[in-house]
């Protein structure tokens, strides 16, 4: 099981560079056609400056920024008896291509509940972003269980 | 498509967004979005692994289900009104399941001078199983 002394605590600021290949490359694999994800010019049209991200690429700043390596390795999670429980995302400011993002990740809960699967361990990664004029654009809260 | 703006004053609550129906997943899929989201579990990309782990096979990544409903999301709303977006993850997904996204307006309200709506959003399988579920919140433009 994983302590509630873990609570609150924080890892080092990682950065990470938002390209418009990337962008191409999640939606592509999503399946979702969207022009604003492939072509500048119907984006700028639909007031985008540059190409517009779909509401989940986030995950690639937290993947790119180690979570699954920095912070499960410190909480000693094992990914064999890990499961992504759930994800939400606060907007605040629109992010583009060239936006370079600053994420400071911080242990928000941990706590157990027990039912059907037996007793579980609930984790609530917080994840706060910053782009490069320091103003706050996003807010990333990911759930994740630890089956015992 | 993006860009779309959907008005205050033309959303009541029980309204459905437009239903989204994604083609069959197929494992070649989650080798794409395994490279594009960063995500490289074997648990999505090496068959034996998957089989070891009890599924039989490859299963598909929580957050691309997340992408199906997004990609839902978006094609009713457009990106701009977006506040707000959550998910559960309810079961796993697998090679030629064929997911369907709905959405019901589920509460409209004023709140800090912003007109806002929340959504309750559902991703099933083909058997009709609950693959995610999730809620989203949006500020939306006003025609007057």
């Amino acid at each position: 099981m994983i302590g509630k002394n873990v609570i609150g605590r924080e890892y080092p600021e990682f950065s990470y560079e938002v390209e418009k290949v990337k962008i191409r490359e999640f939606a592509n694999a999503i399946g979702d056609k969207n022009p604003v994800y492939y072509d500048e010019k119907a984006a700028n049209e639909e007031g985008f400056k540059g190409l517009a991200l779909p509401p989940s690429f986030p995950i690639v700043f937290s993947l790119a920024g180690g979570l699954m390596t920095v912070v499960l390795e410190d909480l000693k999670v094992d990914l064999v008896k890990a499961l992504h429980g759930g994800q939400q995302y606060e907007y605040f400011k629109p992010v583009k291509p060239g936006d370079i993002v600053t994420g400071k990740i911080r242990i928000a809960d941990v706590f157990e509940k027990t039912g059907k699967a037996g007793t579980m361990d609930f984790i609530i990664i917080e994840t706060t972003y910053t782009n490069q004029n320091g103003e706050k654009v996003l807010v990333d809260t990911n759930t994740l269980i630890q089956r015992r | 498509m993006g860009g779309k703006e959907v008005f205050f004053e033309d959303v009541n609550v029980g309204d459905k967004i437009t239903e989204l129906v994604t083609k069959p997943l197929a494992e070649i899929q989650f080798v794409m979005y395994a490279g594009a989201s960063g995500d490289f579990n074997p648990i999505h990309s090496v068959h034996a692994f998957g089989e070891k782990a009890g599924f039989g096979g490859v299963i598909g990544h929580g957050m691309l289900s997340m992408g199906f409903v997004g990609q839902a999301l978006t094609d009713w709303l457009g990106h701009k009104a977006l506040k707000k977006f959550g998910v559960d993850f309810r079961a796993v997904t697998k090679p030629k399941d064929v997911i369907t996204v709905t959405g019901t307006i589920s509460n409209k309200y004023t709140k800090d001078e912003e007109n806002c709506i929340d959504i309750d959003l559902v991703a099933q399988n083909q058997k009709g199983e609950k693959v995610v579920t999730g809620n989203a919140m949006a500020a939306l433009p006003s025609r007057s």
